[in-house]
């Protein structure tokens, strides 16, 4: 006869293979979420600016005469032409970047010959000259003041406040200034950087890895064992000779087990699908994983160690894991939250989880050079089974 | 060599508000190779002392031995030797029920083979499938049969066939009569008195945490003074329709062979010895004092009228203090 640990643990793989909606959760779920999050942000080839112009005079020029005719050449431009309603409403919705108004006619865009100012809202005080710090050329500045005396030719409508409005003014603005006849100072060149490891989905998969441990360690842990109590199935096993450190090692064991396909599956997806690989050695991920297992383990373990009925028990999950879902940074750099409480958000253990395998996956960096995670991980999975075995009630 | 059960003066009160005194000063003493039953109403206590007994819960104060061992000092020896089932577990739904088995095999060092026990218990046909998928029925035999698997020299059974059908009640005291039979013990509880009468060797009756009476199913019948039991309905020859006049009970205590009278509302029921003595005299009685016989039946004693006698009101009576 086979030992109690291996029965126990053999029992919970079949419980656990036999429950289809669980194999979903657990499997499922993350693979979903990396593909839903790693399409909508995955990094477009290159953005496009949306860009209106809109004509406020009937004398002015059409659109592909003058230095208009510049942004309709460059690709990076998508011009629509249209009235000034139109293009502010598109403007609201968010469908245009940037509106180029053109404020004077013809003839006196002639006149001027071939230069432009622009009235700057956001650094202009009189309009006069665009002095403009992101664009920043001197010469351009030098330009626009020696034909200063006509006023604005063009006005730029948009949000201050967007970062995609004012990228795509300040490249108007280039494309304008340059078709209108500026000398740049000097050339300078475009390199492309998109080494994996820098994009959105590389920070992601830490997180989601993160995530999981977290979902599985107290849900596979201390779900299972409060439905065990409520079926008063512990208190059965109580009463027979059945070692209880077996029990608690099988729980622990079946959860490591279920761990493995778990990580494995999503790592070769976010390979496959997205090239997502790590920057430092396999040793290191496994490290990391394997101890937030262990301490969300623990966590599970303790949160289970008294409750008596699955609305206890979920309700007492979710207060443990909803701060941590917000906090920790799975989605987003926890950096983000006031430094007044980066010290207690690094304390938590799915931080420390995440950071680790960040600093492995993406820095390159080995475990133990990380050695507060590390700790911090270890202090986590064994103060929190000691605390476990020491409250748990088995009936 | 020891016996299987000791109990002294055990007493249970769960704290709660006001506290429960679900068990008020038992005594037990079951010896090796009966079969022991505790009969008694819901909320009687006998779940609250079997659990005692099975080592899962703490008694309040009291004695117990188990097998000549104690719990403190000797728990695993004793759960090597005992194999219990619960009023309620649900075992795991996904499990087939020779895995489960099995599982439960895991625990002993010594035990049975789990498919021999599955044959024994009639679940051949069942063995492979999912213990969720199994009826009532069988998933009773089944919790026995986990009790069973460790091959235990005493066996607890906390209501072991409640809410079943008459013929799978039958199929499950067969296998607990064999179990005795191998001269090993079971302490059991129920409120059906046909099991208590039929299974156990002696039966203690419990009510409101008190052992009320303890003896053989036959000695605790004796003790009502007659096997028989006459039941009748009478009615007031003179009174103009409605209730009338009612026999007393003292008029029918005097009548020869009569050793008990109860008035049980609508009936009158006297305990008898000899039925051939006493009915005519009933009815010669009943006619003298102005009485017209409405029903008369006859019966056999059973643990019923031993346990209303005893408790002074019937084994369904969940809440006493109604007919009190
Ligand atoms: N955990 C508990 N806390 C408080 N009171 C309890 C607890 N368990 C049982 N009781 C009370 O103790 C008394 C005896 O309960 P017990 O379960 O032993 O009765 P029982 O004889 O097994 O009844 P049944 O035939 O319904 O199973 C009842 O009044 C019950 O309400
Ligand atoms: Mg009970």
């Amino acid at each position: 006869m086979s030992s109690a640990f291996a029965q126990l643990t053999l029992s919970r793989i079949r419980e656990f293979i036999r429950e289809p909606e669980a194999l979903f959760w657990v499997y499922g779920f993350p693979l979903l979420m990396a593909t839903a999050l790693g399409i909508a942000f995955r990094n477009q080839p290159v953005e496009q600016m949306r860009v209106d112009v809109v004509k406020t005079r009937a004398d002015a020029p059409p659109a592909d005469a003058g230095p208009l005719a510049a942004l309709a050449r460059e690709s990076r431009f998508v011009v629509t032409e249209g009235t000034d309603t139109a293009a502010r409403q598109r403007l609201r919705g968010g469908k245009t970047d940037v509106v180029v108004v053109v404020v004077r006619g013809a003839a006196e865009l002639t006149t001027a010959e071939g230069s432009a100012v622009a009235t700057d809202p956001p650094v202009a005080g009189g309009g006069a000259v665009a002095t403009d710090p992101p664009v920043a050329e001197g010469g351009a500045v030098a330009e626009g003041a020696a034909v200063a005396k006509g006023g604005a030719r063009y006005a730029y409508l948009y949000d201050f406040t967007r970062k995609e409005s004012l990228l795509a003014r300040n490249a108007v603005e280039d494309a304008l200034q340059r078709a209108a006849g500026r000398r740049d100072a000097f050339m300078a060149e475009d390199r492309n950087f998109d080494e994996p490891g820098g994009r959105y989905i590389d920070f992601l998969v830490p997180g989601l890895l993160g995530m999981s441990l977290m979902g599985g360690g107290l849900w596979g842990v201390g779900y299972v064992i409060v439905d065990m109590r409520i079926r008063k199935l512990l208190k059965r096993f109580l009463a027979t000779p059945m070692p209880r450190s077996h029990f608690l090692a099988a729980i622990l064991a079946s959860r490591l087990l279920f761990l493995l396909p778990e990580v494995l599956v999503l790592l070769a997806f976010a390979r496959f699908a997205f090239g997502v690989q790590s920057q430092g050695g396999l040793v290191g991920v496994l490290v990391f994983i394997l101890l937030g297992a262990l301490a969300f383990a623990g966590i599970g373990l303790l949160v289970a160690s008294r409750a008596r009925t699955l609305e206890s028990v979920s309700g007492l999950m979710n207060l443990v894991m909803l701060p941590m879902w917000v906090l920790s940074g799975i989605f987003f750099s926890s950096d983000r939250f006031p430094t007044a409480v980066q010290p207690w958000i690094k304390l938590l253990p799915l931080t420390m989880a995440i950071d680790g395998l960040r600093g492995v996956m993406i820095e390159g960096l080995a475990a133990w050079s990380q050695p507060r995670e590390l700790i911090g991980l270890a202090i986590w999975a064994s103060v929190s089974f000691a605390l476990a075995l020491r409250l748990f009630r088995w009936n | 060599m020891s016996d299987a059960i000791r109990v002294r003066d055990l007493r249970k009160t769960y704290p709660a508000s006001p506290p429960v005194e679900a068990v008020r000063g038992i005594d037990l003493h079951v010896e090796r190779g009966e079969c022991f039953g505790l009969l008694g109403p819901n909320g009687a206590g006998k779940t609250t002392t079997i659990e005692i007994l099975e080592g899962l819960l703490d008694a309040t104060s009291g004695d117990v031995e188990i097998l000549g061992l104690r719990w403190d000092r000797d728990g695993d020896a004793i759960r090597q030797r005992i194999g219990i089932s619960l009023q309620e577990t649900r075992l795991s739904e996904k499990l087939t029920l020779r895995e489960t088995l099995r599982l439960f095999r895991s625990f002993y060092r010594q035990g049975r083979d789990p498919d021999q026990l599955i044959a024994q218990l009639s679940l051949g046909d069942k063995a492979d499938a999912r213990v969720g998928k199994l009826s009532g029925g069988q998933k009773q035999r089944l919790a026995v049969a986990c009790a069973l698997v460790g091959d235990p020299e005493l066996l607890f059974l906390d209501e072991p066939t409640t809410g079943l059908d008459p013929r799978s009640r039958r199929e499950l005291w067969s296998v607990i009569q064999q179990f005795r039979d191998s001269r090993r013990t079971v302490l059991l509880t129920t409120h059906y008195l046909d099991e208590a009468e039929r299974l156990c060797d002696r039966v203690a009756i419990v009510d409101r945490g008190r052992v009320i009476a303890c003896d053989t199913p036959r000695a605790l019948i004796a003790s009502l003074g007659g096997e028989h039991v006459i039941e009748f309905q009478a009615s007031d020859r003179l009174a103009t329709g409605g209730a009338g006049r009612r026999p007393t009970l003292d008029a029918m205590l005097a009548l020869p062979s009569v050793t008990g009278a109860r008035d049980d509302g609508e009936r009158l029921a006297l305990s008898v010895a000899e039925p051939h003595v006493a009915i005519p005299a009933l009815l010669a009685r009943l006619a003298d004092l102005g009485f017209q016989l409405a029903g008369l039946t006859t019966r056999h004693a059973s643990l019923e009228d031993v346990f209303i006698k005893v408790a002074g009101h019937a084994l369904s009576d969940a809440e006493p203090s109604v007919r009190e």
